[in-house]
């Protein structure tokens, strides 16, 4: 069953392009949009059996796969985006030849995302968060507009560099472990995991992951290539691509391949600290709003971080707990801006004003998503970074408990400066024939916002039925 | 390869001097066609210490495609984009100095550094495998490799298609 | 694990390292797109030797190619779509100079 979630978008990719059926191209977007909700519904109603990797295709494929709790949180988290983006691309690239060439960048977006959150092999994993990162890059330049082409050559080279500390990394580990398997290099950590070699292929590969995940003090790239995007493709990337290649191997590889240490705790918090810090400062002074969105995910890809580097099973709830909800915040807020994009034709926040009136449903969704982000009760950010915080307080870590609170207060400044400059006060004249963004844009806004709501009202339930056994996992 | 005989050391020791003096004339030459010719250079030397440890299909994919291909697409792409008068080789050449000049000090460094470091290798040595064929490896234990490969050869393949083809109209 | 292999390991170590720092100083330092492109390309060279004096040294060769060929089918198809940008950004600048980029700001 779980190599299907690799072979069906890849069977489909190679059918879509074979040259006698040009029939189904007019099909590839109702084929993506069909995986993406059949991985949601395989998650939420697949039975146990599901997700062992036995049956028919096992005879055939031996892939090595293995779908923990913290997988199919992922599974869940890139199905929804995936659909999403689906749904805003489809809505927002008008012409037939660009949308197929942008369905396909999709469905190889989809097999890496899928391939990165299954695999068990370290080499692997870096096969797969190169596929991401490919598509990535084509899918950033995909206007071919310069300030794309440049935030997707920046993008590229900061990748290549972490895929060579991964690689230096994995290499190292071979040396000790004779092997790059998960379970081969875990052993193999349990019983030199504090020699040299060791502690220097685990700080090579986490900086690696640092970088991919685009963390202070390696995230350069990360404002340029979320504000240069093309406005789907901020959505996906924003959404869902940097947590996967960059925050959940790292929360993988954390809490049960490489050795578990003080030392690598400590660093986990600094530079998730540093994180939550820095974007928070770096938003607050952005007009741009896809610039300041982009610094909010570098603030919350932060809380993440301290979460997992707090090294209880609580802060590592916590963590996967955030990353899922900032999966569906931040995408809803990514969707906010490409309805005002596709609107107003500008993500300068000095040009809006008075859009909420035009604009209702975008307007209500964003502030929505907002509270969330900052953290407002009974949202479901506020359990996130609740969790997190009573972590950090059990751990006796009260500094970044403290930083932690303190910057959810400059979060909501930020984002409640964002929401007064964008959608109230007066209509700028330019905009005074703005109408609510296209239906493809909106009904993903509602059902975003909708399973904000929910998740944050259902929380006990959320908790109890995905986010615990993630805990559970590491005893 | 006998590791200790003294006439293979010596020859490694060379190789490894190529290597990275390839490496270096390939960043710091002035004109960037050498450079291309240097990084073939260095996937060369590359492929003989492959063959040396004994890893010839590797080196085959080394010497075909990175000595080969890589080279051959960087040469096309500067026919393409590169038009440049002698006085800005010049001006070029003066400034690599500026830039680049500092490279050799720093690998010299580093290296009698390195030379000094002694990292102890104090870990139970994992056991060798039994199975040495690259081929039933790469077919019969990392599918999952091959499955991404094929991925990421059709990502490459789109992004031709989106970054190169001429549009019919402005997108 | 071989009998020379810590004799092996500093000297291609050595190599390794070095090869990589020149790779990353000339990916920091170049100014021209394509010259960035080479760097990186260095730098791939130093991890691939690696993997393979590594594989050599701890008896899993069949391994380390294995990963090796992969790595270089990976590096052909990234290296594709760099040059695809590059060309790209050609078309728009008529340069390939990153002096002439920058309109994006930290």
């Amino acid at each position: 069953m779980l190599s299907l979630l690799i072979l069906v978008p890849l069977a489909g990719l190679l059918l879509l392009n074979l040259p006698f059926t040009p029939a189904m191209k007019r099909t590839a977007w109702a084929f993506a949009f069909t995986v993406a909700l059949a991985q949601v519904a395989m998650v939420l109603v697949a039975p146990a059996a599901a997700w062992s990797q036995q049956g028919f295709l096992a005879q055939y494929f031996s892939f090595g796969l293995e779908a923990k709790d913290l997988t199919r949180v992922l599974l869940l988290a890139i199905g929804i985006v995936m659909a999403t983006t689906l749904m805003v691309g489809r809505s927002m690239i008008t012409d037939d030849r660009q949308q197929f060439n942008f369905v396909n960048l999709l469905l190889v977006s989809i097999i890496g995302m899928n391939g990165v959150v299954l695999v068990t092999d370290l080499f692997s994993l870096y096969v797969f968060l190169e596929v991401t990162s490919v598509s990535s890059f084509i899918l950033i330049a995909f206007n071919r507009d310069l300030g794309g082409l440049e935030g997707a050559f920046k993008y590229l080279i900061l990748s290549a560099v972490a895929t060579v500390l991964m690689l230096t990394g994995v290499a190292l580990l071979m040396l000790v472990a004779g092997g790059t398997s998960f379970e081969t290099v875990a052993a193999a950590m349990k019983t030199s995991g504090g020699i040299t070699i060791s502690q220097m292929a685990v700080g090579a590969f986490v900086c690696g992951l640092f970088i991919k995940g685009g963390l202070v003090p390696f995230h350069g790239w990360l404002p340029d290539a979320y504000s240069s995007a093309p406005a789907p493709v901020s959505i996906l990337l924003a959404g869902i691509v940097t947590k996967v290649s960059g925050i959940y191997a790292l929360v993988r590889l954390a809490t049960s391949v490489f050795p578990a240490s003080g030392a690598m705790n400590e660093v986990l918090m600094v530079v998730g600290a540093a994180s939550i810090i820095v974007g928070a400062l770096a938003a607050l002074g952005q007009h741009d709003l896809k610039r300041m969105l982009a610094y909010s995910s570098i603030s919350q890809m932060g809380y993440i971080v301290l979460g997992l580097g707090c090294g209880t099973p609580l802060g590592i709830v916590g963590a996967v707990f955030h990353l899922f909800n900032h999966a569906i915040f931040k995408t809803l807020l990514f969707v906010n801006s490409a309805a005002i994009e596709q609107r107003t034709g500008t993500t300068d926040m000095n040009r809006m004003g008075g859009l909420g009136s035009r604009m209702p449903v975008t307007g209500v969704t964003s502030t929505i998503a907002a509270l969330s982000t900052a953290g407002v009760p009974p949202l479901a950010g506020f359990w996130s970074k609740l969790i997190i915080v009573i972590a950090l307080w059990q751990a006796h870590d009260y500094g970044f408990a403290g930083i932690a609170v303190l910057m959810s207060v400059v979060t909501l400044a930020y984002l409640l400066l964002m929401q007064r400059r964008i959608f109230f006060g007066k209509t700028s004249p330019e905009h005074a024939g703005v109408r609510e963004a296209a239906a493809g844009v909106v009904v993903p806004e509602l059902v975003l916002a909708a399973l904000t709501v929910a998740v944050g009202l259902l929380f006990p339930w959320v908790l109890n039925t995905f986010m615990l056994p993630v805990g559970g996992i590491f005893h | 390869m006998a590791g200790t005989d003294t006439m293979d050391t010596m020859l490694d020791i060379l190789l490894v001097w190529l290597l990275v003096g390839a490496a270096m004339a390939t960043v710091m030459t002035p004109r960037i066609l050498w450079s291309v010719i240097g990084l073939a250079v260095t996937s060369a030397v590359l492929t003989i210490l492959m063959f040396r440890f004994d890893s010839p299909l590797a080196a085959v994919f080394e010497l075909s495609v990175c000595a080969g291909l890589i080279p051959a697409i960087f040469i096309s792409t500067i026919s393409l984009t590169q038009r440049l008068s002698p006085e800005g080789m010049a001006e070029r050449r003066r400034e690599k100095w500026r830039r680049f000049g500092l490279l050799p000090v720093l690998v010299i460094l580093v290296g009698v550094a390195l030379m000094q470091v002694h990292i102890p290798l104090d870990f139970v040595a994992p056991p060798a495998a039994k199975e040495t064929d690259v081929r039933n490896v790469l077919w019969h234990v990392r599918h999952i490799d091959l499955v991404g490969q094929i991925a990421i050869l059709l990502g490459g393949a789109w992004g031709v298609v989106v970054l190169l083809k001429e549009r019919k109209r402005a997108a | 694990m071989l009998p020379d292999a810590p004799e092996l390991l500093s000297l291609f170590g050595i190599g390794v390292v070095l090869t990589l720092l020149v790779g990353f100083y000339s990916v920091l330092t170049s100014q021209n797109l394509i010259r960035t492109l080479i760097g990186m390309e260095v730098l791939t060279k130093g991890v691939t030797l690696l993997i393979i004096v590594v594989g050599y040294v701890v008896g899993q060769i069949a391994l380390a190619q294995a990963l090796a060929i992969t790595l270089i089918i990976i590096e052909v198809a990234v290296i594709v779509v760099a040059v695809g940008i590059v060309l790209c950004v050609h078309k728009h600048t008529n340069s390939i100079d990153t002096r002439d980029l920058g309109n994006l700001k930290g």
